[in-house]
């Protein structure tokens, strides 16, 4: 296996056989294999995505040893190896592993789906709680709540229904030759506040038992997630992660605009609907899982494209990002009021909303808003 | 015959017609040139050359297909567009933009060759922005920008190349600066340049073949010295003038009438037609 260094200064008079010399900056490395591979890998992106995916695993070993029944990290660890003793193990494997899998998964998927909804919407506003995503899985799950007071089961149905139906009129709603971002996101903000109005009504109609519970699951929350809530969402993501993949790079090229795209031969009116598809299912999933967990599909994209100073919608980084944001935040609401006090959807709100106030001076400052 | 023309073509947005039964052959290894009036549609003829506009009736051919049934990756290999409008992503470096010129060649597993980085690294040399690589494109003079551009476009290696408006927005010495790069790559290279222009001049200059087009027709084409003459472009822009040598080139030189001499050659005609 070779590797070369990708210059981004090119020596003018460089021999055209020798390797290129650079001098100022290196962004991406390319890696051959034998046989005609190549791999283009942007050294700092790789690096951000790694530590993320580590902080991830790391703040979920803790959440798993956090509860009314504290264990110690390397306690955790050597229990999900497979060697911890049987209490522990109980507690581990059928009561805190599958919550905090259901935390990294949610997390991830609300992170990718952000992403995805950014970028095609040219927009950090774009992202699918702006755009009603999370209100439209809301009132799917109202729904089902209050005017059939149906099990967990058809809660999370409902919920998945109710995104999918919404994301599906928003995409139709902003279709005029192919989505655009302003239009979507004005559309999204619309069709937002149409289905925040209806799940007011709904919650008005509620007796006192459903609202209650209503009220709990539209905060976002992880408690009592269990295995049955695990396979869906890592089956969902397992498929759709090379789907993603494989548009990602007509993705990147379609934030130059239709025109270029097309140009560079990026069938960019199928590679939108793909990947807008996806990104609404991943959150129609992760909303039926969780709740609309406030902020995350907002923030991850953001946060992750300032770690990796890269162009483009960072989609590894904003995963890893988004798993990361959600785990920490479910230890820290633990952490804060005891376990099972406090809703993740209200730390993430808090943060989320915190990060969105900021993100709003600074850019002011800028002179970009 | 030739690589590219639109064939008895029919161009509309929405119901909007803007073209009816128009033929356009582009001479292969020509700098062809289209000008005519604003809202004449040239900017939609060459959007329909470059299959961003499906004609409603007839066909566009590439090579003898008709384009829209040509795998997409296929034409981007064989048919460049630099078109009038493209964002650069939030920080995106020079040698980041150009290297997106490639994706035409790249799949998910071959991702970036040497080639990619010799054609690259070409394509900066030749538009003169190679020490601007490791730069970011919103720090760059609207001269620079249509530079990386059109080293993007150059990357992509296509032996056509249509440009869309490529002097618009910029000073005269850059506009010249953009038209002799484009002069260089269809005398040094061979591509075949088809460039929508405003400036009759720059066109006449430049062009080894002018399309003029006045409401959706072609009215004339051939080299600009058989062609451009006063009674033309009279017809073409509505514009009295003189057409002279242009004393660097030889080519056709428009000079538009002053106001005063065309509003008595007006009164004169309307004198004789009295009479």
């Amino acid at each position: 296996m070779k590797t070369t260094r990708v210059t981004r200064t090119h020596d003018a008079c460089a021999d055209p056989g020798a390797p290129p010399a650079g001098r100022t900056r290196w962004t991406a490395r390319s890696v051959h294999i034998p046989g005609g591979l190549s791999l283009r890998l942007d050294v700092r992106a790789f690096t951000v995505v790694v530590a993320l995916l580590l902080a991830a695993l790391a703040a979920s070993v803790l959440l798993i040893g956090t509860g009314d029944f504290p264990i110690p990290a390397s306690d955790v660890l050597r229990t999900l190896a497979g060697q911890g003793d049987q209490g522990q193990e109980f507690v581990i494997r059928e009561l805190r592993l599958p919550r905090a899998l259901v935390g990294l998964l949610v997390g991830a998927c609300l992170g990718l789906g952000g992403a995805l909804f950014q970028s095609v919407a040219r927009n950090p506003l774009g992202s699918p709680d702006v755009l009603g995503l999370s209100q439209g899985a809301t009132a799917g799950a109202l729904v089902v709540i209050v005017l059939f007071s149906g099990s967990a089961t058809a809660v999370t149905l409902g919920a998945l229904a109710g995104g999918l139906l919404t994301g599906l009129a928003i995409y139709l709603l902003a279709w005029k030759r192919g989505v655009h971002g302003y239009r979507l996101v004005l559309v999204g903000i619309g069709v937002n506040a149409v289905v925040t109005a209806v799940n007011g009504y709904l919650i008005t109609k509620a007796d006192f038992v459903d609202a209650a519970r209503a009220v709990v699951w539209m905060t976002g929350s992880l408690n009592g997630r269990d295995w049955t809530q695990v396979w869906p969402l890592l089956a969902l993501f397992v498929v759709l992660l090379p789907l993603v993949a494989g548009n990602a790079r007509g993705l990147r090229m379609l934030e130059m605009g239709d025109d270029i795209s097309h140009a560079l031969g990026v069938r960019a009116e199928r590679v939108r609907m793909l990947l807008m598809g996806s990104a609404v299912l991943l959150t129609a999933a992760a909303t039926a899982a969780a709740g609309p967990v406030a902020f995350v599909a907002l923030t991850a994209p953001q946060l992750a494209r300032r770690l990796t100073r890269s162009p483009g919608p960072n989609l590894a980084a904003a995963t890893c990002m988004g798993a990361a944001l959600l785990v920490a935040a479910d230890w820290a609401s633990q952490r804060v009021l005891g376990a099972d006090q406090l809703p993740v959807g209200v730390v993430t709100g808090v943060l989320g909303g915190a990060y969105l106030l900021w993100l709003l001076v600074t850019e002011r400052r800028k002179g970009r808003i | 015959m030739n690589r590219l023309s639109a064939d008895n073509v029919t161009l509309a947005y929405d119901q909007r017609i803007i073209a009816e039964q128009l033929s356009v052959e582009i001479p292969d290894h020509s700098f062809t040139v289209i000008v005519g009036p604003n809202a004449c549609g040239k900017s939609t003829l060459l959007r329909a050359l470059s299959r961003m506009l499906k004609p409603s009736e007839g066909r566009v051919l590439l090579d003898g297909q008709v384009i829209q049934s040509l795998p997409a990756k296929q034409v981007a290999r064989t048919l460049g567009l630099l078109p009038q409008s493209s964002v650069a992503p939030d920080g995106i470096t020079v040698g980041d933009l150009v290297s997106r010129g490639r994706y035409p060649h790249q799949g998910l597993l071959r991702q970036w060759s040497a080639e990619d980085e010799r054609v690259v690294r070409e394509a900066m040399e030749q538009t003169g922005v190679a020490e601007l690589a490791g730069r970011y494109v919103d720090e760059l003079s609207g001269g620079q920008r249509q530079r990386v551009w059109i080293a993007m476009a150059l990357a992509q290696q296509t032996p056509l190349l249509l440009l869309d408006e490529p002097t618009t927005y910029l000073d005269i010495q850059h506009q010249i600066d953009v038209l002799d790069l484009c002069a260089e790559l269809h005398e040094e290279q061979g591509r075949t340049l088809v460039a929508v222009l405003h400036d009759l001049n720059h066109a006449a200059r430049y062009a080894t073949h002018l399309i003029a087009l006045r409401d959706g027709k072609v009215i004339a084409q051939g080299p600009p010295g058989d062609i451009v003459t006063a009674e033309l472009v009279e017809e073409v822009f509505h514009l009295r003038c003189q057409v002279i040598e242009d004393p660097e080139t030889g080519t056709p030189l428009v000079v538009p009438a002053a106001r005063s001499a065309r509003t008595r050659a007006a009164r004169r005609s309307a004198v004789t037609e009295a009479s």
